[in-house]
């Protein structure tokens, strides 16, 4: 039966071509107007290994990668060996039979064998065996009845900087493949409906970096680090051009502090890394707190503890960050939970930085910051607040007690109002308070009033968090509670759960700190059973939710073996809560 | 305008033990101020932690005490944000030289343009009197009361290693010629070295102001040439007899600001935020 959603996986050994396959075809189906959604699997070498692109085109939107996969393109013998019996009916699988061996008892029924001689293509078309990843993609473009000229169309976007004789000759190669598949195969009917409206692809750190620019960031300080790194590749490509200063520092410290500099002198300044990296900003996030600086810092989570799995994903890094430095500080976190809200917590981080002049953490993970999906384009026209900066006048001082807690901020350059930002307690003028007069009865209810004020801010900012998102019917039999990048396999699971006629909804936060707890409870206690669903072992925000609302989720469905949840997890989960099986 | 050292000086009092070398940097550094004139507004001090980190709150500028051997990253941060202000880091040899010593060697490297002012007293005062990086071998200290095993960093050669454009070590018994040092730091146009020797009253009883009088001698005097590498690697080796005072060495290099491609046209703080219509539509251009 078409369902108009079908999940090609293309495998090989690293530096076989699976990632730039992988986009081509991604793109072409974006370009086709499909819906798009793509996980990569992949290891940390270089070259060798075993990695795999898994892409979803789908009619209606989806968030998930799916479960199962209908077509395979093996670009190795491992593909072939590993995933071959993963197939899911109706399928098949594309392969050079001269390079390797297809054995045909591995082949789930339903699934059929579609050889293509890639390589002696190639070796016709070019003289090498190099297009012969673009033989196959021909060949799959004829089985899913998807029109060549599109392909063509990414093809040329991919290798446009390779010049014409490049593109001319994968498209030839591509045409060869795709005529091959003419004369030796069948389609596949899966339903899938083409348009002419093309959709805006990418991944959720191209979009974080998008959201940033919008926001007018002018700085990024970063030391490279999987997942986070393509952050800094992507804001490095623009920065002549946009006018951002993109400094790779020589270690994580450096890093964090260098955007405390540049914030202090009046610039919107991020950093972008992955928890081990973090790690080491941990100190200099309690000097932007102390000091009341703005500073977003991008955490992509990969799995842990330490060097941990570094291309793989986790939602592990929840209560470090919640309670990295020492002392209390008021921070923001923010969880987006898809492409779309990367962009936009993106450019709401530099905002909530600037007003609330504080840390703001943005807290993606390696399964939303490498997934490439449509989104519908964003609107670049964002807003732009820089909160309360002081303009002179009256006597000037910088950490002044106020109703919100929020002060006037200065810049260096400004005439007659002159500071010292400290990282030692201080009074409201900036003076220390620290050392002389540290005890004195006074300066000890000075740094009580301090502490009270930069504490006070969150009282603000906590109502313009947003709530969370109960998702799906407003009645249900069970509240699927997730955080972060798990809602893409919890909004899938709604619909397999549908139709086995279960009525689910999905309980999704963004916005994690300070966390709107009334509202979480009145949504969390009008709900007929709850199941929360995360990637790490301990249930970190299950734990931050507990706290915080008093009310317990009564089931879990936690995964911390580096992968993210798949839909069906998600959906055997809740057939065992309400049924027992 | 009429300039005064008192412009330079803040309300507060230094709480440094009496007769800190660190007075004698504080004193020649408001002396150098008031010289170049520069505008209060324009100046930015930033420090560490330590006893000579303070400082910036003897000043009336603006200033960033921050944390422990990280004031380097945060003054780079500074510059790239605002060219148009005069950024002098402070510190002390543990915060610079122990903790923080990756960060000078990398802002060296860079000729970010600041001037680095290091109290350098070879002993850890605030924390009352435990070995520094900058501690000679055999020195008995709390930490180390049979005698410091390892061998004294050398700033004055790291720094000639790592492509700082302006070294130079001064002498807190000497505020004069101190000032004449920070001076030309100040005026130099990327990465400036001021290594201080700045004696601990209270936990350093062995290399005290008598000591360093004793042998300390006049680069310039000597007729020391400031273009000359090699030279100035053997006079930054000079030490248990004879310690060498004045410019090490000098030399004309692009600064980082200068190259950065991003600050070709204008400084990040004078740049208008957010994206327009066009930019908007060409970024997202990439992601069809």
């Amino acid at each position: 039966m078409p369902t108009g959603d079908v999940v090609v996986v293309i495998g090989g050994a690293a530096g076989d071509g699976v990632a730039s396959t992988g986009q081509i075809y991604a793109t072409t189906c974006a370009r086709n107007g499909l819906n798009v959604t793509t996980y990569q699997s992949y290891q940390s070498v270089i070259r060798g290994g075993h990695i795999w692109f898994r892409i979803r085109a789908s009619n209606e939107k989806r968030y998930s990668q799916g479960d199962d996969f209908n077509l395979l393109i093996a670009l190795d013998q491992s593909t072939l060996d590993i995933h071959v019996p993963q197939i899911a009916p109706p399928g098949g699988v594309i392969f050079d039979p001269s390079r390797h061996d297809l054995k045909e008892e591995a082949l789930p029924p339903g699934v059929s064998p579609l050889p293509v001689p890639s390589q002696e293509i190639s070796m016709d078309v070019s003289g090498k065996p190099i297009m012969q990843n673009t033989v196959a993609l021909g060949a799959l473009m004829y089985i899913l009845r998807l029109d060549l000229k599109v392909l063509w169309s990414a093809l040329e976007k991919m290798f446009g900087r390779k010049g014409e004789k490049v593109i001319d000759l994968n498209k030839t190669a591509s045409e060869r493949g795709y005529e091959h598949a003419q004369e030796k195969h069948e389609t596949f009917d899966f339903g899938l409906k083409p348009t002419r409206e093309s959709k805006p692809i990418m991944s959720g750190n191209d979009s974080i970096g998008l959201g940033a620019f919008a926001a007018g960031v002018k700085l990024l300080a970063q030391y490279p680090m999987t997942p986070a790194s393509s952050i800094m590749h992507w804001m490095a490509a623009h920065s002549s051009k946009y006018g951002v200063v993109v400094k790779q520092t020589e270690d994580e410290l450096a890093a964090m502090n260098m955007v405390i500099g540049a914030s202090f002198a009046g610039v919107r300044a991020m950093t972008a890394t992955s928890g081990g990296g973090y790690s080491l900003m941990v100190e200099a996030t309690g000097l932007a707190g102390m000091t009341e600086t703005p500073a977003v810092i991008v955490e992509v989570q990969r799995a842990g503890p330490s060097t941990g799995l570094p291309t793989k994903t986790e939602q592990g890094d929840l209560n470090m960050i919640f309670g990295a430095s020492q002392g209390d500080f008021p921070r923001i976190i923010l969880a987006p939970r898809n492409p779309e809200e990367c962009f936009e917590v993106g450019w709401r981080a530099f905002n909530l930085a600037d007003v609330y002049q504080c840390p703001v953490f943005i807290l993606s993970d390696l399964y939303l910051g490498e997934m490439w999906r449509t989104v519908q384009p964003p609107d670049f026209e964002v807003p732009i607040i820089r909160g309360f900066m002081a303009n002179g006048g009256e006597e000037y001082s910088r950490y002044k007690m106020t109703d919100t807690g929020i002060s006037p901020r200065a810049i260096p350059g400004q005439p007659g109002l002159m500071f010292i930002a400290g990282s030692d307690e201080h009074g409201e003028s900036g003076e220390l308070i620290s050392d002389i007069l540290a005890g004195i009865p006074e300066y000890v209810n000075v740094r009580a009033q301090m502490m009270e004020k930069r504490m006070s801010k969150l009282e603000t900012a906590v109502k313009e968090m947003r709530p969370p998102e109960l998702y799906g019917p407003e009645k249900a039999e069970i509240t699927i509670v997730s955080w972060g990048s798990t809602q893409a396999a919890v909004r899938d699971a709604l619909d397999i759960l549908k139709e086995e006629e279960i009525t689910a909804n999905s309980l999704e936060f963004c916005d994690l700190w300070p966390l709107r707890a009334k509202e979480a409870r009145k949504l969390l206690e009008g709900a007929s059973e709850t199941l929360i669903a995360e990637v790490n072992y301990t249930g970190q925000f299950d734990r931050l939710l507990r706290v915080e609302t008093g009310f317990q989720v009564k089931h879990r469905l936690r995964k911390y073996d580096g992968e993210p949840i798949y839909p069906m997890e998600v959906v055997r989960k809740v057939r065992e809560v309400l049924h027992g099986s | 305008m009429a300039v005064e050292v008192t412009m330079y000086k803040s309300e507060l009092k230094p709480t440094w033990c009496p007769g800190c070398g660190d007075f004698g940097v504080l004193n020649a550094l408001l002396k150098a101020l008031k010289e170049l004139e520069i505008d209060p507004k324009d100046l930015v001090v930033v420090s560490g932690i330590g006893c000579s980190s303070n400082l910036p709150h003897f000043l009336n500028a603006y200033g960033f005490h921050g944390i422990h051997g990280r004031l380097i990253p945060v003054a780079t941060g500074i510059r790239l944000a605002n060219p148009e202000l005069t950024v002098i880091a402070t510190g002390g040899d543990g915060d610079g030289y122990g903790i923080g010593l990756g960060h000078f060697v990398h802002a060296m490297r860079r000729n970010i343009d600041i001037t680095y002012i290091v109290m350098n007293n070879a002993i850890y005062g605030l924390t009352t009197g435990q070995a520094s990086p900058t501690s000679e071998k055999g020195m008995i200290t709390k930490s180390t009361p049979e005698g410091v095993i390892e061998w004294p960093v050398n700033p004055v050669a790291i720094a000639l290693s790592s492509g700082a454009t302006y070294i130079s070590r001064g002498f807190s018994g000497d505020p004069k010629h101190l000032k004449e040092l920070i001076v030309g730091g100040i005026q130099h146009r990327g990465f400036s070295l001021v290594d201080v020797f700045s004696p601990c009253v209270t936990y350093n009883k062995v290399n005290t102001y008598q000591w360093f009088r004793e042998r300390a001698y006049s680069l310039e005097e000597e007729g020391h040439d400031t273009m000359d590498m090699i030279a100035a690697y053997q006079r930054a080796h000079e030490w248990d007899d004879r310690i060498p005072l004045g410019l090490f060495y000098r030399t004309d290099k692009p600064t980082y600001e200068e190259e950065d491609p991003a600050l070709r046209e204008v400084s990040l703080l004078k740049q208008p935020l957010g994206l327009s219509e066009a930019q908007g539509k060409e970024l997202l251009e990439e992601f069809l």
